[in-house]
């Protein structure tokens, strides 16, 4: 891990290797990995269709038709409906919100706390780090599901109780990652200097340990992203997740997907494809980050 | 840099002709090593000397064809190993080049032994593959090189794995595993340099020991001058890819023939010098092997540079008595 | 290395007691009294005598540390309790399901290692080629496909190619292998992709660091042949961490399980969790998600049991 010392006053703070145009950065990643490029794409496709929902999606999702059930991909509906005769287009773009939304929030929380939590673990050491790796041995005790699934069944569904029952599994994780890289700053002697200049806890920890263990928090935000999006999927199909009638894709999958699935496959088809293509696409961008930001492995 | 060849001096067991390797990386092309000659006789020892990044260290893996490829390459010079032009052999034909008749000694004791492996395991294995020896004569061969390099009990040691043993009896092993296949030239890359001040010598002398006792002809590479006069014959002083001076090291020791030798000789601090006296460093930083400058590489940190310097590279001139050396000038103040 | 796993051992201990804790607090936690959800069901008033019975019963008028005491008791003794859903002791249900999970979770992990680890070392020897790539997307793709999806899209291709559907019924192997196999194959497939792509990415990147090493640099140095550097050198490093995460990440079995079993109607304990959640059986749910963590510690002490074994800087301190 690059050590970071502390700037010159007044001088601006930039970690070493991050370029300091980020345009030209932006160009030359695509360029040197350009699978990593196409996810960050398809990242930015699925925001703007989120954001944009309301503009380009033809019908609303919501809105049930009795009289055009379970049509197959057409000219009116070019994805067909589903068996309420709902517009399944429509449901995917909306869907693409409710999984950001999901997403976003969940490994945001997830790894933000759990980042904090691993920093002060590593920074302050001792009895606090001893308790708190206890506590966090215990949450990981439980696959990520299975917690997932019990505070669903603790706090009822809804979108709100999918995040944080999402959330709640991601933060040991983060805790644990963010913790050990914390601790290979912590124990570089210039910390020790810098205690010996008399800087605060709070000091140390915000302006030398946290830069250094932006990379690492970078890369767990992407790869959450995606789990996140999985498991909302999961919990949604298993019907403990958003309930009726928002449009989820995990909920698509649900039920009359299944019972129809020899009639109308692409009520099974679109949504299950839109998962992996979000889910794939945030991998991708994710490993190319990490492949960018850990130089040791890269091609020699 | 031209070729130079003492005509009192046959033809050694290698011979390094206008080597030169380059890393082509994306900041630009790294000249590490840009021409540099030398030979090494049978069964003698020559230094190669120089601060860190001077590409002594690259050298050596030019030579054994190990370097880094991407980004390293070798674009010139040829590499002849008795008789034979190293880089003119196929993969297989290298393969079995390393290991048996030229073996290499590394600097990092901790790292170059692989964790997971017996050191029995990693003594055989050469001599499986070069000596096509069966297991057990391995192992008894083996025991019989721990003992030459003075590890105790070496039954048992064959047995151990590298964490079990410290960093100076690691190296040891390291200088049995060379010296397993009877080698005619070892490389040693700072043997010493990650060892304990009172280990290094050990080591040292064994290598010296061992190399005179079995015939090897050594390559030392090595920043440290003191090291250089005890165990080497000849020197050859490299900075920023180029060999800048060479001859007997008893020769250069007290009659150095180029400002970046002298400078070193002079920053060592003595014992026999009063203990007021300020040490004497040599200026400036090493140079960035991507950017050099025009004329004499030496030239920005040399306090005998002139125009002359700045404007051409000098040529390699013969001082006298297998003494070379690449500066302008024709003679420099005697050392302190 | 014998010190280092006792010390493992008993730190177990408060792990497990915090997961027993941590699992009767959540299940407290619901909102609303049990005993009114029990008899939700069965409209009109129900006599605050039945209710109270009912509490009685269940133990819930009792305070909280005595109904947690309780519990562990009981289940230290095995007993863990009876399903409110089906009537029929908690033990009883796993025991039937039990069979039915374990097959699938062991040949899917037996697939996943085989395909992840030849497949991760291949993309790491030639990394950045097309092979690789190929690789790479490979894995990524089974990481991101729901492993339900996997299991729709099968069923679905099964229906539409073959016009043929696996059986219903669960037939033990060795009762009738063929359609043990034929109904099993698919699941097992579906979980194990997934499965195996981590794997294949863990040592992917494994063996690339460990390429990265000098004690490789050493065995070019000593002229040994390429495929026996591999092997011998870099693979006995590489897999080491491959090992242990192989049982850490487990939670990916356990979770395909879980969606799987429902898309196939497949009737093993992923499915059993879900039912009882869905039937608020809080006895059930409670026993399956106890069970599960405790199996999970117990694969992570195994994981840190086998690494110790295998790294003889552990095993020979």
């Amino acid at each position: 891990m690059e050590a970071h010392l502390e700037p010159a006053p007044g001088k601006k703070e930039e970690p070493r290797g991050r370029p300091r145009h980020w345009p030209r950065g932006v160009l030359r990643f695509c360029r040197q990995r350009p699978l990593g490029a196409v996810g960050g794409g398809v990242f930015l496709i699925m925001v703007l269709t989120a954001l944009l929902a309301d503009f380009i999606s033809p019908y609303n999702p919501l809105q049930t038709n009795y009289g055009a059930m379970l049509l197959p991909p057409g000219g009116q509906h070019w994805m067909g409906t589903d068996a309420f005769g709902r517009d399944i287009l429509s449901r995917i773009i909306y869907g693409a919100r409710t999984a950001l939304l999901v997403g976003f929030s969940a490994s945001f929380f997830g790894a933000t706390l759990g980042a904090l939590i691993g920093v002060i673990c590593a920074y302050f050491g001792g009895k606090t780090d001893v308790v708190i790796q206890r506590l966090i041995e215990i949450l990981l005790s439980f696959p990520m599901i299975v917690l997932a699934l019990a505070m669903m069944a603790v706090l009822g569904t809804g979108l709100l109780n999918v995040i944080v029952a999402i959330t709640i599994p991601l933060v040991p994780r983060s805790a644990q990652v963010i913790r050990s890289s914390a601790l290979s700053i912590r124990n570089l002697p210039y910390v020790d200097a810098a205690r010996a200049c008399g800087f605060t806890h709070s000091r140390i920890m915000f302006r030398h340990i946290l830069p250094n263990v932006v990379a690492p928090y970078l890369i767990l935000l992407t790869a959450y992203l995606g789990g996140a999006i999985l498991t909302e999927a999961s919990l949604s199909f298993l019907g403990v997740g958003v309930a009726e009638p928002t449009p989820a894709w995990g909920l698509m999958l649900k039920g009359a997907a299944v019972t129809f699935a020899e009639t109308a496959p692409w009520m099974a088809i679109f949504p299950g494809l839109s998962i992996s293509a979000a889910v794939f696409a945030f991998n991708i961008f994710g490993d190319s980050l990490r492949d960018e930001l850990d130089p040791k492995l890269r091609t020699q | 840099m031209k070729e130079f060849q003492s005509r009192n001096r046959p033809p050694g067991i290698l011979e390094v002709k206008d080597l030169k390797t380059y890393f082509f990386t994306p900041g630009g092309v790294v000249k590490a090593v840009d021409g540099v000659s030398f030979d090494v006789q049978e069964g003698e020892t020559v230094a190669l000397v120089g601060e860190s990044g001077c590409g002594k260290s690259v050298s050596a893996l030019s030579i054994l064809q190990l370097v880094p490829n991407p980004p390293g390459k070798i674009v010139n010079g040829r590499i002849i190993f008795q008789g034979r032009d190293l880089r003119g052999l196929g993969g297989e034909e290298m393969r079995k080049v390393r290991g048996k008749e030229i073996a290499m000694v590394f600097q990092e004791p901790m790292t170059c032994l692989n964790p997971v492996l017996t050191i029995g395991r990693q003594l055989t294995e050469t001599m499986e593959e070069h000596l096509n020896l069966r297991l057990a004569e391995a192992e008894s061969r083996s025991v019989e090189f721990l003992k030459l390099v003075g590890i105790p009990d070496p039954p048992k040691r064959l047995r151990q794995y590298p964490h079990q043993f410290s960093g100076g009896m690691r190296q040891r092993v390291m200088i049995a595993m060379a010296l397993s296949c009877n080698p005619r030239l070892i490389l040693a890359d700072e043997p010493t340099t990650a060892l304990d001040v009172t280990i290094q010598a050990q080591i040292l002398e064994l290598l010296k020991r061992s190399t005179r006792e079995m015939k090897v002809a050594m390559i030392l590479i090595t920043h440290n001058l003191g090291v250089v006069a005890r165990y080497a014959d000849r020197v050859n002083v490299m900075y920023a890819g180029k060999v800048v001076e060479s001859g007997f090291s008893r020769e250069i020791y007290h009659q150095p023939g180029h400002p970046y030798t002298l400078g070193l000789l002079h920053s060592v601090p003595r014992l026999d010098e009063p203990r007021k006296a300020k040490l004497d460093p040599i200026e400036g930083q090493p140079p960035d092997l991507a950017n050099l400058p025009r004329g004499c590489s030496f030239r920005p940190r040399c306090r005998f540079a002139d125009d002359l310097c700045a404007r051409e590279t000098p040529p390699f001139r013969d001082l006298g008595g297998d003494h070379f050396s690449s500066c302008w000038r024709e003679e420099l103040p005697r050392r302190r | 290395m014998a010190q280092y796993l006792i010390k493992r051992l008993l730190l177990m201990i408060p792990t497990l007691l915090g997961v027993g804790i941590l699992i009767f607090l959540l299940m407290r936690v619901v909102p609303g009294d049990i005993a009114e959800i029990r008899h939700a069901g069965e409209g009109s008033k129900i006599s605050q005598e039945v209710l109270q019975k009912e509490r009685e019963l269940l133990g819930l008028d009792k305070p909280l540390w005595h109904q947690f005491g309780v519990w562990i008791w009981d289940v230290l003794r095995g007993d863990f309790g009876v399903s409110m859903w089906t009537g029929r002791p908690v033990l009883y249900e796993i025991s039937i399901r039990f069979q039915l999970s374990l097959q699938v979770a062991l040949m899917a992990t037996f697939l996943a290692v085989l395909l992840g680890i030849p497949l991760g070392t291949v993309a790491a020897l030639k990394q950045d080629t097309w092979v690789d790539y190929l690789i790479r997307v490979f894995s990524i793709a089974g990481l991101a496909t729901p492993s339900f999806w996997l299991g729709i899209i099968m069923i679905l291709g099964l229906l539409v190619i073959f016009g043929w559907l696996p059986p219903m019924e669960y037939a033990p192997i060795w009762e009738d292998p063929w359609a043990n196999f034929t109904q099993l194959i698919w699941p097992i497939l579906a979980v194990g992709y997934r499965y195996s792509a981590m794997i294949m990415r863990m040592t992917r990147s494994s063996v690339l660091e460990v390429l990265r090493e000098d004690y490789i640099r050493t065995a070019h140095a000593k002229g040994l042949r390429e495929k026996l550097i591999l092997v011998r050198h870099a693979l006995k490093n590489a897999l080491l961490p491959v090992v242990s995460v192989i049982s850490l990440e487990l939670a990916f079995l356990i979770g395909g399980l879980v969606v799987t079993e429902q898309v196939f109607n497949l009737n093993g304990l992923g499915r059993l969790l879900v039912q009882a959640i869905e039937q608020r059986d809080y006895t059930l749910t409670q026993s399956l998600v106890l069970l599960t963590a405790v199996f999970f510690v117990l694969m992570n002490f195994i994981a840190d049991l086998l690494f110790a074994w295998l790294d003889p800087r552990v095993r020979y301190k």
